[in-house]
């Protein structure tokens, strides 16, 4: 029998269920994530838009680079400021 | 067998001409208790030698030197002496008469306990090594190649075993301390301490005294300048392509020359992998999950290489960085592939470079600038055209930008019948296909050949996602 040393960092994942989607966007206020990639805009100003002429408030948000996570006061903020999020992830 | 807590202990082998020499003397001591380490007849003078094949009790008695003569009294070492000196041993033994015919002092051999790779073994076996990992229990039967594959750990080619007694010889390869931590890796954001990269050195297949390169190539892959969470999590091809510069590269032997991006280089192959599997093993990097690549690219198993310095007439990459000359040091830089420039007839430094800059303009896409930053390797047939016009870097540096300047016209979505294009604001402007300070050359290949080579980089290139970082290499 021989033995091997773990290459790895030793963490087991911690696994977090997703929150549940809200049954309806009524009385919620959506954060409108901007995460830097070009065009993005475009499609996010569409889907802000829509929102706002059913009566939804939203919060625009806007990620330095896309090619960094967000940084951690900038999701601390829409943790407290929105309960659901809307990102545009692609060209 | 352990020593005795009570008397004069000796450890002596006999392949060592000064043992021999005292092997009578031996015999002469009363109470004395002989180790040999590697000869059960030897010394045939005394009768109750006891045979130390395991070399425990001389790892244990921390034998440095043989013979190693020690006196022990109530379980405390009080006394040692090694190698041949009569006077040492006379006092030790109390026997003012002892070796009276022998030469009065004769120095002593290394003793086999620290031999390389036996040391180590000793270490394992009286858990002495210190290292922290976790340590995975095969079956008896299970193949190791193929249970490193089933736990993952594997970028798809076979991997060294790290064991214990690897991973240590591994350590060795630096003076740091195996705990200190380098970064943090993406894509989990883990520390990555000397330890867990040497464990992925080894499996990568370096040897010891390329770890201070790997440590180098690790710690600027994490410098966050580098971006290397958006290296890995990017759809386009890029990942880390190190460019080592000054004396470890010979030291190790590095190939600068040949095939330099090519295969069959020990250490240009193991380094470059070593620094994909501590971001596949210790920050969870893996494609197809936080590893987008849509193709990637081959460069993406190891892209490792060092510059020809001693060929070159320019500066090498690392002094033109920042670091100073004669010290050693890594570059990485988001990249990928290989595309080549193929001119054998230009003579004249000029009609070379607008060769350079022609090929360079269709990095992704001719339609596309800026599009990303890039590395020139320049073959030595190519740089010997530059050398001989006496031009400097910094002069071939300028050109490229000034020739990979194009019409913005061209540029514009619909022009040259290409649906791909820049925005309406570069009509009638000159656009630049790479940033100020976007462009690295270094020289490298084989002695023929008008064949130099560009490696693109990352469309997000610079402050808004990865610029090229250099370190230092520390021993």
């Amino acid at each position: 029998m021989s033995a091997l040393l773990d290459p790895t960092s030793e963490r087991s994942p911690t696994i977090r269920p997703r929150l549940g989607r809200p049954d309806r966007l009524e009385g919620l206020t959506i954060g409108i994530v901007d995460i830097s990639k070009p065009r993005g805009n475009i499609f996010l100003d569409q889907i802000d838009a829509r929102l706002q002429e059913r009566g939804i408030a939203t919060r625009r948000y806007m990620k330095p680079t896309m090619t960094r996570p967000a940084p951690l006061p900038l999701r601390q903020q829409i943790g407290t400021e929105v309960q659901a999020v809307i990102q545009g992830l692609a060209d | 067998m352990t020593a005795p807590h009570q008397g004069l202990v000796a450890v002596v082998k006999r392949d060592c001409p000064t043992c021999v020499l005292t092997a009578p003397v031996l015999a002469a001591i009363p109470g004395l208790t002989v180790f040999s380490q590697d000869d059960p007849s030897f010394p045939e003078e005394v009768a109750g030698r006891i045979y130390d094949g395991e070399l425990d009790t001389s790892h244990r008695l921390r034998i440095e030197i043989v013979p190693t003569l020690i006196r022990f009294e109530g379980g405390q070492e009080v006394a040692r002496t090694y190698g041949w000196d009569r006077a040492e041993w006379q006092r030790l033994t109390g026997q003012p008469g002892l070796g009276e015919g022998l030469p009065a002092m004769r120095p002593g051999c290394g003793a086999k306990n620290l031999e390389p790779g036996i040391l180590e073994r000793l270490k394992v076996r009286h858990g002495e090594t210190g290292i922290a990992a976790r340590r995975i229990a095969l079956g008896t039967g299970e193949d190791e190649i193929e249970a490193m594959y089933e736990r993952g750990w594997s970028d798809g080619l076979p991997l060294v075993p790290p064991t214990e007694e690897r991973v240590l010889r591994m350590l060795g390869g630096t003076t740091r301390d195996p705990q200190e931590v380098i970064g943090e890796v993406p894509s989990d954001l883990v520390p990555a301490t000397i330890e867990k990269i040497a464990i992925n050195a080894v499996m990568a297949g370096c040897k010891p005294e390329y770890l201070p390169v790997v440590l180098a190539a690790v710690e600027a892959v994490l410098d966050e300048p580098f971006a290397m969470h958006g290296v890995l999590a990017t759809t386009m091809y890029v990942g880390p392509v190190v460019v080592v510069n000054g004396p470890i590269r010979r030291q190790i032997g590095m190939n600068a020359r040949g095939n330099a991006l090519g295969q069959g280089n020990r250490a240009n192959a193991t380094i470059g992998r070593a620094v994909q599997l501590v971001i596949r093993n210790i920050g969870g990097g893996r494609p197809q999950e936080v590893d987008r690549a849509t193709l990637g690219n081959p460069g993406k198993y190891t892209y490792c290489f060092a510059e020809d310095e001693e060929g070159s007439s320019w500066e090498p990459l690392s002094v033109e960085r920042g670091i100073a000359p004669g010290k050693s040091a890594v570059t990485v830089f988001a990249g990928y592939g290989l595309q080549g420039v193929v001119d054998q007839k230009s003579r004249d430094p000029d009609s070379l470079t607008r060769s350079f800059a022609e090929c360079m303009k269709a990095i992704y896409n001719i339609k596309l600038a800026p599009a990303c930053d890039a590395m020139v390797v320049i073959a030595p047939e190519h740089e010997r055209t530059y050398r001989e016009a006496g031009w400097s870097k910094a002069r071939l540096y300028e050109e490229l930008y000034r020739l990979t300047e194009m019409n913005g016209d061209d540029l514009l979505p619909g022009a040259l019948g290409i649906a791909e294009g820049g925005p309406p604001s570069y009509a009638g402007r000159r656009i630049g296909k790479f940033r100020p300070g976007g462009l690295m050359i270094v020289r490298a290949g084989g002695a023929a050949g008008m064949f130099s080579g560009i490696i693109g980089g990352w469309s997000a290139s610079g402050e808004r996602g990865s610029a090229p970082v250099t370190k230092e290499v520390r021993e």
